[in-house]
């Protein structure tokens, strides 16, 4: 990993990686399905004009071993997400949260509303609409998981090659822990009961949608737009897929950088 | 040793093309192939074969939990085995599967178990399987990341509701009970001999070593793929300085018997080819679920069979799926009486396992082809490996009935007259 500096906090007895890069502004964030196994072009754009803070959530990457096993409940995970937050002094800053990482950014920002200032929601899910449930990551193989995730999986699949001299077998554990993590947290719908508490969040609210997101039907997207009661901006990244920090890095830093800038 | 007779009760009617046109048997098999009507014989021809197999002299007879499952139409085996206990005797009744973390509370198990020992007179064996992903993940939804843990605290607390005298409290991480107290209690003392379907995964061995529990391989394979497993069991056994007793082990193995190998080709080859065909054409989207498997057991590269089969479904052609190949392979043990015996006790002693769980009827085969493989196998195979390992070794895993002469029959006589009342 090049790029940002490795840091430790320990929350509850375990050791979460925090990667920090850039200058300027803070901003938190959240990453999404599999976590981070190195640092991303998306994140090395965004640090261009900000100061980046990257902690691993529990189970994935850098997440404290097996911590995501201690987590019974929505609150379990929401408190552990505050605690890491507070350990990076991401206390009143700006939070970025894709995919899954934009469930709990969501639902952070909704029990704790003063916490975080601006937030930015990247294909977020954690709402379930009746009988259209997100697209179950968990339903394809994990070689057709890139595809589900991305419009350019190959992206996707370049950021899990093993590097060279990594320990394959502890590579594989790895990557089965986070998809494991992300089960614990969604299984089996992706509803983490935002639904009830999104009405909290009242600051200023970014969503990015990208274009080809083939994991959260249309319908939901008025779920999220109309949640807050704080002002919610939406926009469409063309040609990205859900995971749109892999699909296209830049424009998404861009757009987000553009939006944070404008209303600090 | 013991036989036991084992049914999985698969849908007979699948189509030809199943195989090219559905994804798979199982979660999101397509219900418009479900027909109830002839379901209901299927069913009806079931029990039957169930029943027959129990008067034939099988020590017992067997059955499982499926969910969402063209190949296994028992969503609640415990219903099958409430009638096997009122229309048989003899024969000890195996419930090879209530998954426990799917019942909620898991007292329901410890009451329905209960009741089937009870009726029976103490004849049950309680399996307690951890359930396939796909029953357990996908068809009724459990989080595979929880499914363990809630598996052996819902384990501790059934074993508590058959054994506390007392009422008690149980609060555990997935279940809080203020008051557990069963009505009714097992027959069995302290409990029914519970027994372990497992997949080959490094902690239910520990575990079944641990609590003196049977590990059972349910193999579809046979005993050429389960050796390896049935090594790996006995060499952690070894390990943990268990005595090697052959009872602490089930195995199943698909046999057909007939007069001479050629008879028995011709008989089970369509039942067989539909079995591999098409009840085992899994789709590998729900083979894995995250978490199911624990860490360890990654680690150990031990990989259950359902994963092997949703693994040998992607790749087309590894899969036997006709005759000549099934049989090359192992899968089916087939021939004459002196064919299928020798073939046993080879497998038997290999894998050293004391209690055989047979699958006589599979796939698409009908009730008279499965009373004749039962038939035979009981006349003539029976008798030429049932004295295995009995003068070495005690069953110290059977269930332990009421007397016979002290359990009730069914009264066919009562009639409903006034004089029958006035006795």
């Amino acid at each position: 990993m090049t790029g940002a500096r490795e840091t430790t906090i320990q929350v509850d007895g375990a050791d979460f990686r925090v990667w920090t890069a850039g200058s300027g502004p803070k901003v938190g964030v959240f990453a999404g399905f599999g976590g981070l196994l190195q640092w991303t072009p998306f994140l090395c754009k965004l640090a261009e004009t900000r100061t980046v803070i990257v902690p691993s959530l529990p189970g994935f990457p850098g997440g404290g071993g097996r911590a995501h096993v201690e987590l019974d409940s929505q609150l379990d995970w929401l408190l552990m997400a505050r605690e890491i937050l507070n350990g990076c002094e991401l206390e009143g800053e700006d939070l970025i949260g894709i995919s899954l990482g934009a469930a709990l950014a969501a639902d952070v920002t909704a029990v704790w509303p003063h916490k975080t200032k601006k937030l930015v929601l990247v294909s977020p899910i954690g709402i379930c609409d009746g009988d259209t449930p997100i697209a179950d990551p968990w339903g394809v193989t994990p070689q057709k998981l890139p595809a589900l995730l991305c419009a350019n999986p190959q992206a996707l699949e370049a950021h899990q090659k093993m590097p060279e001299g990594a320990d394959e077998l502890e590579w594989e554990v790895s990557q089965i822990r986070a998809n494991e993590a992300a089960a614990r947290l969604l299984w089996p719908n992706g509803d983490i009961g935002l639904a009830k508490r999104i009405g909290r969040i009242f600051g200023e609210t970014l969503i990015i949608w990208g274009s080809e997101d083939k994991v959260v039907p249309p319908s939901h997207r008025p779920l999220y737009k109309n949640g807050p009661c704080g002002p919610v901006t939406e926009k469409v990244l063309d040609g990205a897929g859900h995971q749109a920090d892999f699909d296209r890095p830049n424009d998404l830093a861009a757009m987000i950088d553009d939006y944070l800038r404008i209303s600090t | 040793m013991k036989l036991m007779w084992f049914h999985l009760m698969p849908y007979t009617e699948l189509p030809d093309d199943f195989r090219e046109n559905n994804p798979g048997i199982w979660v999101d098999i397509n219900s418009e192939l479900f027909d109830p009507t002839r379901a209901h014989h299927m069913y009806n021809d079931f029990m039957d074969e169930l029943e027959f197999a129990a008067t034939c002299g099988f020590d017992a007879i067997c059955v499982n939990e499926h969910h969402a499952n063209g190949y296994g139409l028992m969503p609640s085996p415990n219903l099958i085995a409430s009638t096997l206990a009122r229309r048989t005797s003899d024969a000890m009744i195996c419930v090879m599967g209530n998954s426990l973390a799917l019942y909620n509370p898991p007292t329901r198990v410890a009451e329905e178990m209960a009741m089937i020992d009870v009726i029976s007179g103490g004849r049950l064996i309680a399996g307690f399987p951890v359930g396939t992903p796909m029953d357990t993940c996908y068809a009724y939804g459990q989080n595979p990341s929880m499914l363990r843990d809630r598996y052996y605290e819902a384990h501790d607390l059934v074993k508590r509701a058959w054994t506390e005298r007392e009422v008690f409290s149980f609060n555990g991480r997935y279940n809080q009970l203020r008051y557990v107290n069963i009505w009714p209690h097992p027959v069995q003392k302290p409990h029914p001999p519970i027994w372990i379907p497992g997949g080959g995964s490094v902690e239910t061995w520990r575990w079944c070593a641990e609590m003196d529990y049977v590990y059972c391989y349910l193999s579809y394979f046979g005993y050429k793929v389960g050796l390896s497993t049935m090594r790996g069991f006995w060499n952690e056994m070894e390990r943990l300085e268990k005595e090697p007793n052959p009872y602490r082990a089930g195995f199943l193995q698909f046999v057909g018997v007939a007069e001479s190998r050629e008879e028995a080709m011709r008989l089970y080859r369509e039942p067989a080819e539909y079995f591999y065909g098409r009840c085992l054409h899994i789709d590998p989207r729900y083979a894995q679920p995250p978490g199911y498997t624990t860490e360890a057991t990654i680690r150990a590269r031990v990989e259950g069979q359902i994963a092997t089969a949703a693994k040998k479904a992607t790749a087309r052609g590894k899969t036997a799926t006709e005759m000549e190949d099934i049989i090359d392979q192992g899968y089916i043990m087939i021939g004459s009486p002196d064919e299928v015996a020798e073939q046993l006790r080879h497998a038997a002693k290999e894998m050293n396992v004391g209690h055989l769980m047979l699958l006589c009827q599979f796939g698409n085969m009908n009730k008279q082809l499965a009373a004749y493989n039962t038939k035979m196998f009981a006349e003539k195979v029976m008798p030429r490996i049932k004295d295995l390992f009995d003068d070495e070794w005690e069953d110290h895993w059977w269930p332990t009935p009421m007397p016979a002469g002290d359990r009730a029959v069914p009264d066919a006589a009562l009639d409903g007259s006034v004089a029958e009342a006035a006795e």
